[in-house]
């Protein structure tokens, strides 16, 4: 189906460069291209300070690129990206609004009615496993509990594509596996394009249609592109026992560690 | 978790119950312990104070005592002072106060946020900004009371520009401080800037503010006496400016104690006002 489907997200040539407060320019992203059709759970690893997030805040809109563009849907983006929505690495829920409030704001930004966003709401916290929080506030949730809130919070828009920054690396094993779970599980009821940034090679094989392996920066281009052919419905915790599954990991690995070393020796290179 | 805690066996619930009480009463203690504390300063204080003048060890005309005070704030309650019932000057300072706070707030919550979203406007009017806060306010005072007269104008004025400064820079620095990832996902969720405003940056911005407004209500207070010390027909501070002029002791400090009491009854207003607009900080797991 991949083949048929059409782009959801596409970057055309990008480079991505900040100007340091030194007044040297520092290149991050050196001429990506891109392709990511509807409906695909894209993974992107690399090693730390690589870029991913930059890609990701330019998917977003967050910011521009310096050279080529964002397509999605085949137009060109402009400012920020209202097809998206983003799980962040940190918090994503306001600290001042109860679960409910967090989960159906989306709807009401959008102006339908309190009535109808809560009863919307009521259903996605019921499907994230939340029920019965719904007039908590995030402080009063543990951190696994938090993130069922800026997932609900991202679902209930029906987003086309769902942007996701190691979201999930900061929760415990088990938390984590369950969530991934239950991501799978959502995400094959929607047709919604996820580009997931990881650094677990084995968390991005498992969750996903294709992996993108990036090079260690300064200026990281693609490095890998793979196809993931598990079959699906797949169980996160049990997948990693799948023969075919540690082919494709020590596949994807031998590109990973040597941008890792890279990296590594850059940084022991300005440290020293 | 409630339901597990009491399917417990029963003696281990029992124990739960009795150190649950037992926490209580250790609390209730601690509260009784200081307040009696609290008290007994008070006692020191003003019993020594009283001894000392009583006894003539100091000079009862410049330091007076604190049942002559006591008796002072009754006359005047009771007999009206030169300027009026007592009342209607606790009234006019109050009335000066609450105003100059509400409009030293508003505008300073407006400018401060103005300046806080808009880059541009910060860089334009922040060396100004920071040239007036600069000026001592009180030698304002003389300017507002030629510009707006003796009577309640020119003490809004004073007490208006003491709080404007405290909530403006506060203000400014909440909407600067706000999560950055925060308002991307609302921009993502597709807020617009009047509801970006609403729901992310005013929110964040209001623990700052009003934490300012505790400090800002005693300068607004300060703003009106003040403003009444140096010239005015009616307030506390005409009140113990006449008695200053009369080498009455005992009536400044009358004056001072039922400012001083304003005070404290303003402060814990404000913290009611505080619990209840950010809730959310409040509660605990
Ligand atoms: N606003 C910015 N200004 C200047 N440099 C930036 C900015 N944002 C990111 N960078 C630089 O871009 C590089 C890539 O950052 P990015 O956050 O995209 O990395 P990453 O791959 O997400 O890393 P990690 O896996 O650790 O999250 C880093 O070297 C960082 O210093
Ligand atoms: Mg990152």
């Amino acid at each position: 189906m991949t083949q048929t489907a059409p782009d959801m997200i596409e970057l055309k040539g990008i480079t991505k460069e900040y100007v340091k407060p030194s007044g040297e320019v520092h290149t991050v992203l050196r001429d990506i291209n891109l392709r990511i059709p509807k409906g695909e759970f894209t993974s992107i690893v690399g090693p730390t300070g690589c870029g991913k997030s930059t890609a990701l805040n330019l998917i977003a809109g967050f910011e521009p690129p310096t050279e080529g563009e964002v397509y999605i849907s085949e137009q060109r983006l402009d400012g920020i990206n209202q097809r998206a929505a983003c799980v962040f690495q940190t918090e994503n829920a306001f600290p001042w609004k109860t679960v409910i409030d967090n989960v159906s704001l989306g709807l009401r930004l959008r102006g339908i009615s309190k009535a109808d966003a809560y009863d919307e709401a009521r259903k996605w916290i019921t499907r994230v496993g939340l029920k019965g929080f719904e007039g908590h506030y995030p402080s009063q949730l543990s951190g696994g509990m938090r993130k069922r809130v800026s997932l609900a919070q991202c679902l209930i828009v029906q987003p086309e594509i769902l942007l996701m920054d190691e979201s999930f690396s900061a929760l415990d094993v088990h938390t984590r596996q369950l969530m991934e779970d239950e991501l799978l599980r959502i995400w094959e009821e929607t047709s919604a394009s996820v580009f997931f940034i990881t650094h677990d090679l084995e968390e991005a094989i498992a969750l996903s249609d294709r992996v993108i392996v990036l090079t260690a920066g300064p200026g990281a281009t693609i490095k890998g592109d793979y196809q993931i052919d598990l079959p699906r419905p797949r169980n996160v915790a049990e997948i990693s026992f799948d023969p075919a599954f540690m082919r494709i990991h020590q596949q994807i690995w031998k590109d990973l560690k040597d941008e890792v070393m890279i990296s590594y020796e850059n940084a022991n290179k300005f440290t020293s | 978790m409630k339901t597990q805690i009491s399917s417990l066996a029963s003696p281990a619930s029992v124990e739960v119950v009795s150190r649950k009480a037992e926490l209580k009463k250790k609390a209730l203690k601690l509260q009784a312990r200081n307040l009696s504390l609290q008290l007994l300063v008070f006692v020191v204080v003003t019993g020594s104070w009283q001894f000392l003048s009583s006894q003539k060890i100091i000079d009862p005309f410049f330091f007076s005592s604190p049942f002559d005070i006591v008796k002072h704030i009754w006359t005047w309650a009771v007999y009206g002072t030169t300027a009026g019932p007592l009342w209607l000057q606790f009234l006019v300072t109050l009335e000066e106060t609450v105003l100059s706070f509400i409009l030293g707030g508003v505008f300073g919550i407006i400018f401060g946020y103005a300046l806080g979203v808009n880059d541009l406007l910060s860089v334009i009017l922040g060396p100004y900004i920071k040239m007036i806060n600069a000026i001592p306010r009180v030698v304002l005072v003389p300017i507002f009371i030629l510009w707006f007269g003796l009577g309640m104008p020119s003490k809004v004025a004073s007490g208006l520009v003491l709080t404007f400064f405290i909530v403006f820079f506060n203000a400014f620095q909440g909407v600067r401080e706000v999560d950055r990832n925060l308002i991307n996902n609302a921009l993502l969720l597709g807020a617009s800037k009047g509801q970006l405003a609403k729901h992310v940056i005013i929110p964040s911005a209001l623990t700052w503010i009003l934490s300012s407004l505790h400090s800002s209500f005693g300068f607004a207070l300060i703003g009106a006496v003040v403003g009444e010390f140096i010239g005015a027909t009616q307030g506390l501070g005409y009140l113990i400016a006449q008695a200053q002029g009369a080498f009455d002791t005992t009536g400044v400090f009358a004056g001072m104690l039922i400012l001083s009491i304003t005070a404290l009854i303003a402060d814990l207003g404000v913290s009611k006002l505080e619990k209840r607009f950010i809730a959310w900080r409040y509660v605990r797991k």
